[in-house]
């Protein structure tokens, strides 16, 4: 039965994946730009929920709020600072501006505080759970849990709610997006405030997770999220979170067959099979107009 | 209703539209007419907000609305159905719809409306639930026309409706913009189909590279030897 448990961690690890990619492909979706500073918004949201959970003595659920709260106003910063002014540039600017600012905020990060690693204070209760003569670690299954609130929260509002219906409107089409009365510069804002907030709640989630964090452990996380939302789809939601789930199984199983050291290559690997076999990704679909 | 004074639009170095004047009256149908790139897109562009006038004045219900943002102008009244119909097309027809009224904040009249454009388009309300990049040509011009009613303007800005159509289709649209000319709704109608257009419209203007080259009646129009000549065809 040990196939579930590697199957339960995959799909946490995954779970972290899928709430980085999902801001890569809205912001993808609406602008058209690979937002590369997104793995460090991760960052800084896990180092914002570790301040708030050592120094307010907040617990596990606080921190995540004040973590999506500052990370979505960070967003929001980069998005009118940097890239507003990008907008009717080429894409190779507003991608190179794009690893500036990531640079930016790890160097600013590493100035201020340094590079060595923080430890994460225990904030989730870690015992093993038996269903069925399976132990699945509590963890896990909180991550697991939280993630998929996110995820329902996320389809709600992209669905249901006016911003999230004028989101989809924009990135399908922006100028006549403008003639319905849609706000275009507020609505880009709001996506990128959603998905830095869902970066913000993977910090957290991967400190509480992993324990280790550093200024730099924005960047493979952020290159794997990247590669779960091509895989499903650069643009599509639904996409990026099976994307990721799916990036985190692979990389579970590649480890639990004992090829641990080619974990980050298998997510290359599947990046490179997927441009060459299906480069719009699993759900992504090609629509044509019609006449 | 709609005053248009002398306005010169460019495309980056593209002089696109030159010292044009028009005017809209209050429940008129008005069209305008001309070849592909004469500048009729460009000016509906213009009156909507999307591109920006270097010189002139836009006047609407005596306000001036040159260089205003869209979202205020739309707000003001003013809908503008793009040409190549531009629907959502990965989102439902009632979801297009509901953006239609993005702006309106009154729910149950919506929720009317919508019914209405149901009543006015019975193939849409049939296919409500379906994805709007699903539907034929027609029915997304259709939906196009719908969602922009959906904020119930006074002034329509048609661009190219029958672009693409069949010619049944096309009759069946512009009997649909009688009927919400007749409902209180003035037509500013571009068209390239200037028999179809001339047919319905009150007055009309001619456009020839970015210049306006005629105006009249549409019935002056219809027989003016130019008109027919460039763009009637041999009848």
């Amino acid at each position: 039965m040990e196939w579930i448990q590697q199957l339960v961690n995959g799909i946490s690890v995954g779970s972290i994946y899928a709430l980085i990619a999902l801001g890569y492909t809205m912001v993808y979706g609406i602008i058209k730009l690979i937002n590369f500073a997104h793995g460090d918004v991760f960052m800084l949201g896990a180092f914002i929920g570790f301040f708030a959970i050592t120094r307010w003595d907040v617990g596990f659920l606080p921190a995540l709020i004040i973590s999506m709260v500052l990370c979505a106003i960070i967003g929001v910063i980069i998005e009118r600072v940097a890239y507003k002014r990008l907008r009717s540039a080429t894409r190779i600017a507003a991608l190179i501006t794009a690893i500036g600012v990531s640079f930016l905020i790890e160097y600013t990060m590493i100035f201020f505080r340094g590079a060595s690693p923080e430890a994460y204070p225990e904030v989730l209760p870690n015992t093993s759970i038996d269903i069925f003569g399976v132990s699945i670690s509590s963890k896990s299954i909180l991550i697991l849990v939280v993630t998929i609130i996110l995820m329902i929260l996320l389809q709600f509002i992209v669905h249901k709610t006016k911003i999230g219906k004028a989101m989809r409107a924009v990135s399908l089409d922006a100028d006549a997006a403008r003639l319905m009365g849609i706000n275009v510069d507020n609505t880009i804002s709001a996506t990128f405030a959603i998905g830095s907030a869902l970066a913000g709640a993977a910090g957290v989630i991967f400190g509480a997770y992993y324990t280790r964090i550093e200024p730099l452990m924005g960047v493979l996380p952020g290159l794997k999220a990247f590669i779960a939302a091509v895989l499903g789809g650069i643009g599509n939601i639904p996409g990026a979170m099976v994307g990721g789930l799916v990036l985190g199984v692979v990389e579970t199983v590649v480890s639990a067959f004992g090829f641990s050291l080619w974990r980050d290559a298998a997510a290359f690997i599947i990046l490179i099979l997927i441009l060459i076999l299906k480069p719009s990704g699993l759900f992504g679909k090609n629509t044509r107009e019609k006449v | 209703m709609l005053k248009v004074n002398n306005i010169d639009v460019f495309y980056g170095n593209i002089h696109a539209l030159k010292d044009v004047s028009i005017e809209v009256k209050e429940s008129e149908i008005v069209t305008l007419i001309g070849a592909n790139g004469a500048g009729k897109s460009t000016l509906l562009k213009t009156l909507s907000g999307l591109l920006k006038p270097k010189s002139g004045t836009i006047s609407y219900l005596s306000q001036q609305i040159n260089g205003k943002q869209a979202q205020s102008i739309v707000k003001s009244g003013i809908s503008h159905v793009p040409e190549g119909r531009r629907v959502f097309s990965n989102m439902t027809v009632e979801e297009n719809l509901e953006l239609g009224a993005y702006l309106r904040k009154d729910r149950d009249s919506i929720k009317k409306d919508i019914a209405n454009v149901y009543e006015l388009f019975p193939i849409l309300g049939e296919r409500r639930k379906q994805q709007s990049g699903t539907l034929s040509g027609g029915e997304q011009q259709m939906l196009a026309m719908g969602r922009a009613l959906m904020a119930k303007p006074k002034l329509l800005l048609l661009d190219e409706p029958s672009m693409g159509l069949a010619p049944l289709i096309v009759k069946q649209i512009f009997e649909i913009i009688q009927m919400v000319n007749q409902q209180g709704t003035t037509v500013l109608l571009v068209e390239q189909n200037a028999n179809m257009a001339l047919s319905i419209a009150d007055r009309a203007y001619v456009i020839e590279t970015g210049k306006i080259v005629l105006s009249g009646t549409a019935k002056e129009l219809q027989e003016s030897e130019q008109v027919k000549a460039a763009y009637l065809g041999a009848l």
